[in-house]
């Protein structure tokens, strides 16, 4: 059988997520809003699966990204550390029509990081005598106690980049890198959705912040909507007249 | 006369220490970043994946992708850095953020905090808060002394879904400054014309001092 790093480059979120189908578990990019593979966040709504397990930190929000899969009804449970304001997951979740697993945001991304790590489970201090620690083991190492945790790996993993090459090598931008270099290492097929894709070498070595490694297939997607959740500004000072230039 | 919302944050601003690293929660413990004069060598940290958080971006220059835990547009402070969510709670867990200050909803006279949940209310999750609350080298919590019903949030012992056990070491009010000791709560500082009796019967549990 041939491997999987080669030709993974394809051309529509469409066939990027082939194989993607009902009750797959698939880890989702992003914070709220930010960082989102949205092309292939669509193309999944228009494949239509159903019996999902998301996991991902807010599982959208106001409507959009992956609140668009919960109003399609693709989702049976969700793994996320956050609710806030999203009305679709509280809805869902109040329906029983899904399920929600809520996480400490830092153990979310450490199980993913273990399970995409090849560890199976790990000690941490999150959690302990609150009700994220029931029915897990607590151990105390050297006086301080510890909730035992599992990795978690995913089926699919859908993350969002900047720019990328053939071989799937990511960069990314600003706090837009956030879960996707992690949820990346995790799933058993990974599919990137970069904003620029360059030629292989066009990244400097020392440049790459993702391997391509844990990428097997690429799509390019120049636009993006990158929606705001909260704009915030301040007022940009009026420029005096003899300030000059 | 309680402090107002901005002379809280003005009082949290004195808590932290010349060239250390701060996470401070969303919501009121955002405003203290107005009062952090840039001459103190102070590092915000945003646990989406930022060290060196600057004011709010000039209208315009606001990128969807560059925000705070809160999700709000910011900008980077001179210096700053981005990374993965993984190496953001690496640096919080592994104690390398000196000081966090977050909202609370109860704070218990051994430290107990409960900040994420309410019985029966509507679950919001936890986000980032049981992490960086048992993972930052200090805690203090920025919150009125009780709720808008009157209900003191400082209690012998908490009876919301506690977020971290033992954490708290120092709690600012609009009432004043109550720190955590071994002996219990230890009323330090008060508002200017606050009684202590006033602070006291606010107060769920015994106060010191």
């Amino acid at each position: 059988m041939d491997g999987r790093h080669r030709d993974k480059v394809r051309t529509t979120a469409e066939e990027a997520l082939e194989g993607l189908n009902d009750g797959a578990s698939i880890m989702v990019g992003g914070f709220g809003l930010c960082g989102n593979p949205e092309a292939l966040i669509a193309g999944v709504v228009a494949r239509g699966p159903r019996n999902l397990t998301l996991i991902s930190n807010n599982a959208g929000n106001l409507g959009k990204g992956l609140a668009t899969w919960l109003k399609a009804g693709l989702i049976r449970k969700v793994m996320c550390s956050y609710l806030g304001t999203n009305d679709d997951l509280h809805r869902a979740m109040a329906s029983g029509e899904v399920e929600v697993e809520v996480i400490p945001q830092g153990t979310l991304v450490e199980r993913i990081r273990a399970g995409g790590a090849g560890i199976p489970a790990f000690y941490t201090p999150t959690g302990v005598g609150t009700v994220i620690a029931d029915g897990k083991e607590v151990r105390e190492i050297d006086g301080r106690e510890y909730v035992l945790e599992r990795a978690i790996k995913a089926d699919f993993a859908l993350v969002r980049g900047k720019v990328g090459d053939p071989f799937g090598n990511m960069r990314f931008w600003r706090t837009a890198r956030n879960f996707n270099p992690i949820m990346a290492t995790a799933a058993r097929t990974t599919i990137a959705e970069v904003d620029h894709m360059v030629s292989l070498g066009d990244i400097d070595p020392d440049e790459v912040h993702l391997s391509g490694i844990f990428i097997h297939r690429v799509i390019e997607v120049p636009d993006h909507e990158d929606s705001f959740e909260y704009r915030t500004v301040r007022p940009r000072p009026t420029r005096r007249v003899d300030e000059g230039g | 006369m309680a402090w107002r919302r901005e002379e809280m944050a003005q009082r949290a601003a004195r808590e932290i220490e010349p060239g250390s690293i701060v996470n401070l929660g969303i919501g009121l413990p955002t405003l203290i970043a107005d009062y952090l004069p840039e001459s103190l060598g102070v590092w915000l940290h945003s646990e989406n994946g930022l060290l060196g958080i600057g004011p709010f971006p000039f209208e315009g220059d606001e990128d969807p992708q560059l925000i705070n835990a809160g999700k709000q547009t910011i900008t980077f402070m001179t210096g700053a850095a981005t990374f993965d969510s993984a190496m953001s709670f690496a640096m919080i867990r592994g104690g390398h953020v000196d000081l966090a200050i977050m909202g609370g909803m109860q704070v218990a006279e051994n430290g107990d905090l409960a900040n994420w949940a309410v019985p029966g209310g509507k679950t919001t999750g936890v986000g980032g808060a049981m992490d960086l609350s048992s993972g930052c080298r200090r805690v203090v919590i920025l919150m009125t002394h009780a709720t808008k019903e009157g209900e003191p949030k400082l209690v012998r012992q908490c009876n919301y879904p506690l977020t971290a056990r033992g954490v708290v070491s120092r709690v600012i009010t609009d009432l004043g400054v109550v720190d955590v000791t071994p002996e219990g709560f230890r009323l330090v500082e008060r508002a200017p014309g606050v009684s202590a009796d006033e602070v006291r019967r606010l107060s769920g549990a015994p106060l010191l001092g």
